[in-house]
């Protein structure tokens, strides 16, 4: 693969980890437990879905000829190159604040460095991105603490979370031609140094939450490459239905 | 969340000087509370700083004294400092 089809590839991943993270997020609306929980997760979907459009329009520049909403709502499962942990199931609101803590960890040491991209577009969408993230992963972390910390039914179920998460952290970290070609070409992030600020920055929290860290197992990858869970699938048949369906409507 | 407290929140605007009660929200504690707030109030832009304070803690006048309170300041317009002439050179007061 050229360059120019790394940098594709690169930024679709970018793209489709806020977009499937932000989808999930919105399931909330309507059911979540509280008004103020509703809207705090309802606004952290749609930074990431802002963040999705923003590197959708890179992506499909980058193709010539295609727009940000046919990225979004025609490409088939195989083609999205999300991590796996963004398309896990929300669960309870444990589970989707560990999802979303141990996801955001990741997300903004990555943004941090790619706001020094090579790539003026990356750097451009990147910093802007970075605030916004800052403030979700404050966020994520202040419950992760009060989930561990809190009742004994809140911290069973913050560990179980947890546990069942862990698997999909790996694949956050685990480069492939496409992040070494980036990286060398001064346009990507360096994922060791991404995963040594998550490792401390989970370690810091889990810490004030009385939470253990599990022991890193057997790890899940492949969703960067296209392979994904049965999960994905369903969340892309709600997400692109309409489109589908109606592909010149317009709202 | 019935277990949650009550907490009023105060906005200051980017262009106001004074923070402004916007209304309540529930949390289970100041961090979260502030947190809460943003999340609720600040939404479109509104905001430059957020206030959050334990709705049980703020004092406030018993509706029952509305007239002994307020009514005898209604015919005290003298209080009012509409009554100087204001020196042209004086550009703001």
């Amino acid at each position: 693969m050229s360059d120019d089809q790394h940098l594709q590839t690169y930024v679709l991943r970018l793209a489709d980890n806020a977009l499937v993270l932000g989808q999930r997020l919105s399931e909330w609306v309507g059911h979540a437990p509280a008004l103020e929980e509703e809207m705090a997760t309802a606004n952290v979907s749609l930074d990431l879905i802002g963040q999705a459009k923003s590197w959708l329009e890179y992506a499909a520049e980058l193709r010539g000829g295609d727009d940000a909403d046919r990225l979004a709502f025609h490409r088939d499962v195989l083609d999205f190159h999300n991590t796996l942990l963004v398309e896990q199931p929300n669960g309870d609101y444990a589970m989707t604040i560990a999802r979303q803590f141990l996801f955001d960890a990741f997300h903004l040491p990555l943004l941090e460095q790619l706001a020094g991209s090579a790539d003026p577009r990356v750097a451009e969408i990147a910093a802007k991105s970075a605030k916004e993230v800052g403030y979700h992963l404050r966020r994520s972390g202040e419950w992760m603490i009060r989930f561990g910390d809190g009742t004994d039914e809140s911290r069973r179920r913050v560990i179980d979370a947890v546990e069942r998460l862990w698997p999909f952290t790996g694949e956050l970290f685990t480069g492939d031609a496409v992040d070494e070609a980036m990286l060398a070409a001064g346009v990507g992030a360096d994922l060791a140094a991404v995963r040594e600020r998550w490792s401390g920055h989970v370690d810091e929290v889990f810490a004030e939450a009385g939470l253990e860290r599990p022991e890193d197992g057997w790890m899940q990858s492949g969703g960067k490459q296209g392979h994904h869970s049965e999960h994905l699938g369903y969340l892309l048949a709600e997400m692109q239905q309409l489109p589908r369906a109606y592909p010149d409507a317009r709202w | 969340m019935k277990e949650w407290p009550l907490w009023e929140v105060f906005i200051r605007s980017k262009h106001g000087l004074a923070h402004k009660h916007v209304g309540s929200i529930h949390a289970a504690d100041a961090t979260m509370a502030v947190e809460n707030a943003r999340d609720v109030y600040t939404r479109r832009n509104e905001g430059a700083s957020i206030w959050v304070v334990r709705s049980e803690n703020i004092v406030s006048s018993a509706p029952g004294d509305k007239e002994i309170l307020f009514d005898p300041s209604d015919d005290k317009v003298y209080r009012h400092p509409t009554f100087y002439e204001v020196p042209d050179e004086i550009e703001n007061m």
